[in-house]
């Protein structure tokens, strides 16, 4: 018996072609000269799928049609060397034909073996999309309707390094031994006729008919050697953090002060892409320069580049704990996507003031309202920076200097003419 | 230097966290709002992987795991959606692994950038079988620095998925944050099976939690199994064994999953507030303003969701009042510990598509 197996005897039909598969894996395992240790059978649901509690190898019974992927997890983090096997069917390979696809392009170092018997076996036998057309299933009595896909095909295309198909009959370890000797994604596609479901439904039929009728030619197909998908280091060695700690960021030193007694909201909205995020942003940050507490939310459709961009700053001289703005203390609308965006919250404004680029028309609104001329003064790209100095300026919360030297030390640096705005007041 | 302020979003503090904490893989897939952790991670992780989709993501994240990985995702309900039967395996396999769950407004696609608390009775169903899951809840920026390591080390000490539930505001939003308050973070240890073999991939001996040993190891053979399984990791239909086995599953979860949160219980108060995730915030603010006022009021945020800890049943016994503030229609937590049948001492405070405001718990507290 072979070192490979717990018994001789295995768990499938009498003639089933699983016996055949089996066999002649673990026929080629040992002319590979591999030790159980070196060896990680993954199965997938279906009848192939129980035999791994045959096999004296690491074994993973998995998901129906997920054992590709499982498989793909486990062998990126192995050394080379270690022979991962994927026993799935062709219902497996139908429901997951992604995770071969993906694993046939990253060239993971597998051997999936596909147990193609043009039917999900262990659920009566219905077709599955390696069925061929014309062969009879438990639900389809005349002949299946569609063509079957060329899995071999798929997989070499999407880059495979070693893709076969051979008749399931007899002793076919050679190719098996070929695919566990190739490192990279190898594909061996076997194929058989379900003794209980197959036969029954395709009565006198034989395997080579079968198979030629319907153009599933047996063959080998070898790509060009390419690099294997591997992890760089394997679990158990010391793995370091890449780039820079996420928390080295330059800490925001208090150099000015703030008269801000009260907590004070604003509800800043614009354009998307018109940098309505950052000037929230460098806004926060200089209030943090003048001691307060910030927090800056951003608000935008799913879409990036076009429709509405919405921030909500919050400065307070206490802990923030809630983030949330119901009624502002100022809106600032820089253009026509934000104020279609603020005109619910701005009709219901009672109070508070509401800053307005002058080419926007007036909504209705209990607020104060303070027309200004962003656009025509900063641009389009810097109007909500400029609608920030201006509110400052007017309000007189925060030291213009602290937003200037916030913008200053930021990447704007050399784009925003301060100094002009300094003068424009 | 008394202080270093920087303004910072959740995001950040928890991928830094993971990574110090000694995740070392991260794989992901972009969805709004997790897709700022994706790129922090791209940024951070010792190796970050794109997958094509979330069953690969969790698929890839089980073998890494089985390989002795400790990998970590983040997703939104659709992505999480599909990885749900993937996560039963990983926890029939026991294998060790974070999922950070930032939830948005649904259902389904819903508002991908609004946010919401809208999935946490999906979590506590997520098991077939009804077997709990570890559900940790980050409340503020501090838990983005504190959960993270406590739910690796959960996933590790216990074999199995942990989810780290959160929300999108939670995650996103930039706050002023002071780094100097963050404690050192310690690393997750992680052991393996040291015996003479044979191996047996769920024999706990003595305990709940049988020794981990990674698949591949030139040692002792390692059997994992997704389907009902013995102790040896053989594939069983309903054996003594094995359904011991699987009920082992739910009983380590529910005895040794930490109980975390946050109680601040105020003398003379006979309402208490309770709330998790994002309106924590919100309950916060509410209990400041009510005391401001003079009005006696406790707080219990739940930072441990799933299993549900007894400790919150008996704080809430305690009180004549009880408000639960959280951002969904229904009440989920309140159903989660009352069922439908919620007692008439419950008030929910509730909202969708916008956060709860502290006006309105504290208009409700005022209410009893």
């Amino acid at each position: 018996m072979s070192l490979f197996l717990t018994r001789s005897d295995l768990p499938f039909c009498k003639g089933c072609g699983h016996h055949h598969v089996v066999r002649s894996t673990v026929k080629a395992l040992e002319e590979i000269g591999a030790k159980p240790t070196d060896v990680i059978l993954v199965t997938d649901i279906g009848c192939h799928g129980i035999v791994d509690g045959h096999f004296v190898t690491h074994t993973a019974h998995g998901l129906h049609g997920r054992s590709v992927a499982l498989a793909a997890g486990i062998a990126m983090g192995l050394p080379p060397g270690k022979k991962v096997i994927v026993y799935i069917g062709d219902g497996g390979a139908t429901i997951g034909l992604q995770h071969l696809l993906e694993a046939a392009r990253m060239n993971i170092d597998l051997t999936v073996v596909v147990h193609n018997n043009m039917l999900y076996g262990m659920t009566g036998g219905q077709p599955s999309s390696l069925t061929p057309r014309g062969f009879r299933t438990v639900i389809t009595l005349d002949g299946a309707p569609l063509p079957h896909h060329d899995l071999c095909r798929l997989v070499y295309d999407a880059g495979a390094s070693y893709v076969a198909r051979v008749l399931g009959v007899g002793d076919f370890s050679e190719v098996l031994r070929q695919a566990l000797e190739m490192e990279g994604f190898a594909l061996v596609e076997v194929l058989e006729l379900c003794t209980s479901y197959g036969v029954r439904w395709n009565p006198g039929l034989w395997l080579k008919a079968l198979a030629d009728e319907a153009g599933y030619t047996p063959g080998i197909w070898i790509r060009p050697p390419r690099p294997v998908f591997r992890l760089p280091a394997g679990p158990w060695e010391p793995l370091s953090p890449r780039g820079e700690g996420l928390l080295d960021l330059p800490p925001v030193e208090v150099r000015f002060s703030s008269p801000l007694e009260e907590r004070w909201t604003m509800i800043l909205s614009g354009s998307a892409g018109e940098g309505v995020q950052q000037a929230a942003e460098i806004l926060a940050r200089a209030a943090m320069a003048a001691g307060l507490h910030a927090t800056k939310k951003g608000s935008y459709p799913v879409t990036v580049g076009v429709g509405f961009s919405t921030a909500e700053v919050i400065l307070s001289r206490s802990p923030i704990f809630y983030h949330g703005v119901h009624e502002p203390d100022a809106v600032v609308i820089t253009s026509m996507d934000g104020l279609l965006n603020q005109r619910e919250r701005i009709r219901r404004m009672q109070r508070g003031v509401l800053w307005l680029d002058a080419s926007l028309p007036i909504p209705e609104t209990e607020a104060e309202i303070r027309v200004r001329d962003f656009r025509g003064r900063a641009g389009a790209r810097y109007a909500a920076l400029y609608a920030i100095w201006t509110v400052l300026q007017e309000m007189g919360i925060l030291p213009p200097e602290a937003l200037l030297e916030v913008v200053q030390g930021s990447s704007l640096a050399d784009r925003i003419p301060v100094d002009r705005w300094a003068s424009l007041g | 230097m008394d202080s270093c302020r920087v303004l910072l979003d959740g995001s950040r503090l928890i991928v830094e966290s993971c990574v110090r904490a000694g995740a070392s893989v991260y794989v992901g897939y972009p969805i709004t709002p997790a897709s700022l952790i994706f790129s922090y991670a791209s940024r951070r992780f010792p190796i970050a992987l794109p997958a094509p989709d979330e069953i690969t993501a969790l698929q890839w994240m089980a073998g890494l795991s089985a390989a002795g990985y400790l990998p970590v995702t983040a997703t939104s309900f659709p992505g999480f959606a599909l990885m749900v039967e993937s996560i039963n395996m990983a926890y029939m396999m026991e294998l060790p692994m974070l999922i950070i769950l930032v939830q948005r407004l649904g259902p389904s696609t819903g508002t991908a950038t609004a946010g919401a608390q809208g999935d946490l009775l999906l979590l506590d169903g997520l098991i077939s079988g009804g077997y709990p899951l570890p559900v940790l809840c980050i409340s503020d920026l501090m838990d983005c620095w504190l959960l993270p390591p406590i739910g690796l080390r959960t996933a590790v000490e216990l074999r199995t998925p942990v989810v780290l539930l959160s929300s999108k505001e939670m995650v996103m939003t930039q706050s002023s944050f002071d780094l100097r308050q963050l404690p050192e973070i310690e690393p997750v240890r992680r052991a393996c099976y040291q015996g003479p073999g044979p191996y047996r991939s769920y024999d706990p001996g003595d305990g709940l939690v049988p020794p981990f040993l990674p698949v591949g190891n030139d040692h002792h053979l390692v059997r994992l199994n997704a389907s009902t399984h013995d102790r040896s990791g053989l594939l069983q239909h309903t054996s003594e064994e094995a359904m011991t086995n699987t009920r082992r599953l739910g009983e380590k979860v529910e005895a040794l999953t930490p109980v975390l949160y946050h109680l601040d219980e105020q003398d003379g108060a006979r309402t208490l507030v309770v709330s998790y995730d994002i309106t924590s915030g919100a309950a916060r603010e509410a209990v400041r303003i009510l005391r401001s006022r003079g009005v006696p009021v406790s707080l219990l945020l739940a930072r441990t969701l799933l299993p549900v800890p007894a400790i919150y049943y008996e704080v809430i016994e305690r009180y004549p009042r009880v408000v639960i503030a959280e951002e969904n229609a229904q009440g989920q937590f309140a159903r989660l510990l009352f069922g439908r049948r919620i007692p008439s001492k419950i008030r929910l405070v509730g909202a969708v598509g916008r956060m709860v405001r502290p006006e309105e718990i504290v208009r409700e507290v005022l209410a009893g």
